[in-house]
């Protein structure tokens, strides 16, 4: 059924909603950096709700398609809507968790410290004791209860353990009570254990805070049990659908372009094989 | 540098030690004016510190050397010549944003050349080695009352700028990718930062001089932050640190025939030493214990 729809670049599934309701929504969607196309047409719609893994190999444009998200790459053509507006710098409705190498084991910040300035970083001068300083530090409080990190809280930042960081960062993504919640590769570098830590804790705090989640991932295995959809960026073309209708051989064998096998091992495990001749979409900048 | 060693000497009641220092105008705007210069680089220092900025703070200090040197040979008050070059490079820093970083060697470059200009500029004006002198290693105890409250305003603006900016440049300096996607300003406060670090760098000469910079505005900052993880800690620590290294070098210096920026730079160093070692220590002693 996908390969029709990909044939005549419909997509999945007609929207009943305007894509102002919408949580995300793109239409004939381009992004041109330096002359070169990343991704085009591109057609996407998001629900509330919805957790969705946005996967695709290196450069091909998953972190770019956040960065318009946030307001910070405008499209070169085509539209988009975040939330029901046009994207802009600052949606404190945004939560973000950009791709990240892990802290300076210098650095002199506690986790405290960084979910506080994810609620308050952005006015100017410091914070005086009051009753809003109180709220504040109530709602860190909470924030970090919520993703287990109030132990370590109070060490430096850059100290503690890659699981551990990211928990942090998560909560301070979550501290304002985003509604659209971008983690951009949250997993890497973590080992199986945190991985799936990681993704169900993302994925029980979404659903107590009807949050929808878009979360780039190189692997589509930890997040198997828990995602609604699967964007696929591969090749300029970016395609969603449910897991089961986008990983299939049929399906990124017409993204690539080349003959690409999907192989499912007994516990349930995807395998993309037959990648190795793809090189990265080429691109000069530093992105995914 | 015999002139301040003088014949009243030292005596273990510390009190009458100072009131005898305070006698002389000169040591009364040293004390003043290093307060000041000390306070300011607490603070810009920790922010320094913070943004891996010392090398640029550093490279500042050369450029303003070149200003400063051009001043005197045009006949103006070094201290203008330093706040229009530190500014200038600042500006030009601080425009570069993120990729300042790894740019070292095109610094490097540019701050050699800085210092040879300088050496130019004194060449011609006849006054030649003490005031190279002055600016090289900082002539805190020649400051003059003009100086001080030169040195007041220039600190209270710094000061200011820093605590209005206070909350979005400690989040885009420990996490600028989420500072900017939550609309903070990042490429603003860098140059913002970069302007007011060039400020406080032309109020420190004075004290330190431009080689011994570092004293003042990287030293206190980088031992308060392997004390604590507070930022509002680790502010008030290096503030307290940068005031102690100051006064105590003055203090000294006012009763041994050596220059106040050796004093000064030495305190700040085995300050740093023994509480690197004290952490080593105790971590390895932690380590030891049954568990």
């Amino acid at each position: 059924m996908i390969d029709n729809q990909l044939a005549e670049k419909e997509i999945t599934g007609i929207p009943e909603k305007k894509p102002r309701e919408l949580t995300v929504s793109l239409q004939d969607a381009a992004v041109q950096l330096d002359n070169h196309q990343i991704w085009n047409n591109a057609d996407i719609n998001v629900e509330q709700g919805e957790f969705i893994a946005v996967v695709g190999p290196n450069g091909s444009g998953k972190s770019t398609l956040f960065r318009v998200l946030l307001g910070m790459q405008p499209l070169s053509q085509g539209q988009v809507h975040v939330l029901g507006e046009i994207p802009h710098r600052g949606n404190q409705a945004i939560g973000y968790v950009p791709q990240r190498r892990s802290f300076d084991p210098d650095v002199p910040i506690r986790g405290s410290d960084l979910v506080m300035l994810g609620l308050e970083g952005l006015n100017w001068g410091f914070a005086l004791p009051g009753p809003a300083q109180h709220r504040r530090r109530q709602l860190v409080e909470e924030s970090l209860k919520a993703v287990e990190a109030t132990a370590y809280a109070d060490r430096p930042i850059g100290k503690l353990s890659g699981g551990e960081q990211q928990r942090l960062v998560l909560a301070q993504a979550l501290v304002s009570n985003p509604r659209l919640l971008l983690l951009d590769e949250p997993l890497a570098n973590l080992d199986l254990r945190n991985q799936i830590a990681i993704t169900q804790l993302v994925a029980r705090l979404a659903r107590a805070n009807a949050a929808t989640v878009l979360l780039v991932t190189h692997d589509i295995n930890p997040l198997l049990p828990v995602v609604d959809r699967v964007i696929y960026i591969a090749k300029g073309k970016m395609v969603i659908g449910k897991p089961e209708e986008v990983i299939t051989t049929s399906t990124l064998s017409r993204l690539y372009d080349a003959p690409v096998q999907v192989v499912k091992d007994i516990n349930g495990r995807l395998f993309v094989v037959g990648l190795e001749q793809e090189t990265a979409h080429p691109h000069e900048h530093d992105e995914h | 540098m015999g002139a301040h060693y003088l014949a009243t000497g030292f005596g273990w009641n510390l009190i009458r030690d100072i009131q005898a220092q305070f006698q002389y105008a000169f040591m009364q705007h040293a004390y003043t004016a290093g307060a000041i210069v000390a306070i300011v680089a607490g603070v810009v220092g920790y922010f320094v510190v913070l943004r891996s900025l010392s090398f640029a703070g550093h490279a500042l200090s050369h450029i303003g050397f070149a200003g400063a040197t051009g001043a005197v040979a045009l006949g103006v008050n070094p201290i203008y010549g330093l706040l229009v070059f530190t500014i200038g490079g600042a500006v030009g820093m601080g425009a570069l944003g993120k990729r300042i970083y790894g740019r070292d060697v095109v610094i490097g470059i540019v701050l050699a050349w800085m210092l040879g200009l300088g050496v130019l500029f004194l060449s011609l004006y006849s006054g030649y080695a003490t005031e190279a002198y002055a600016l090289l290693f900082g002539e805190i105890l020649g400051i003059s009352q003009t100086d001080v409250v030169v040195t007041l305003a220039a600190g209270m603006v710094t000061l200011a700028a820093i605590a209005i900016m206070f909350r979005p440049l400690l989040f885009a300096s420990v996490d600028s990718d989420v500072a900017e996607a939550r609309g903070v300003p990042v490429r603003l406060l860098s140059i913002l930062f970069m302007v007011v670090l060039a400020i406080s760098v032309s109020e420190a000469v004075q004290v330190v001089g431009v080689l011994l910079i570092f004293a003042l505005l990287v030293t206190p900052p980088a031992i308060a932050e392997r004390l604590t993880a507070r930022p509002g800690m680790a502010i008030a620590l290096s503030v307290l640190l940068a005031l102690l290294f100051t006064w105590v070098g003055l203090f000294v210096s006012f009763y041994l025939p050596y220059p106040v920026s050796f004093f000064i730079t030495t305190l700040a160093f085995t300050t740093y030493l023994v509480v690197r070692l004290c952490i080593y220590f105790r971590q390895r002693f932690t380590k030891l214990s049954p568990a």
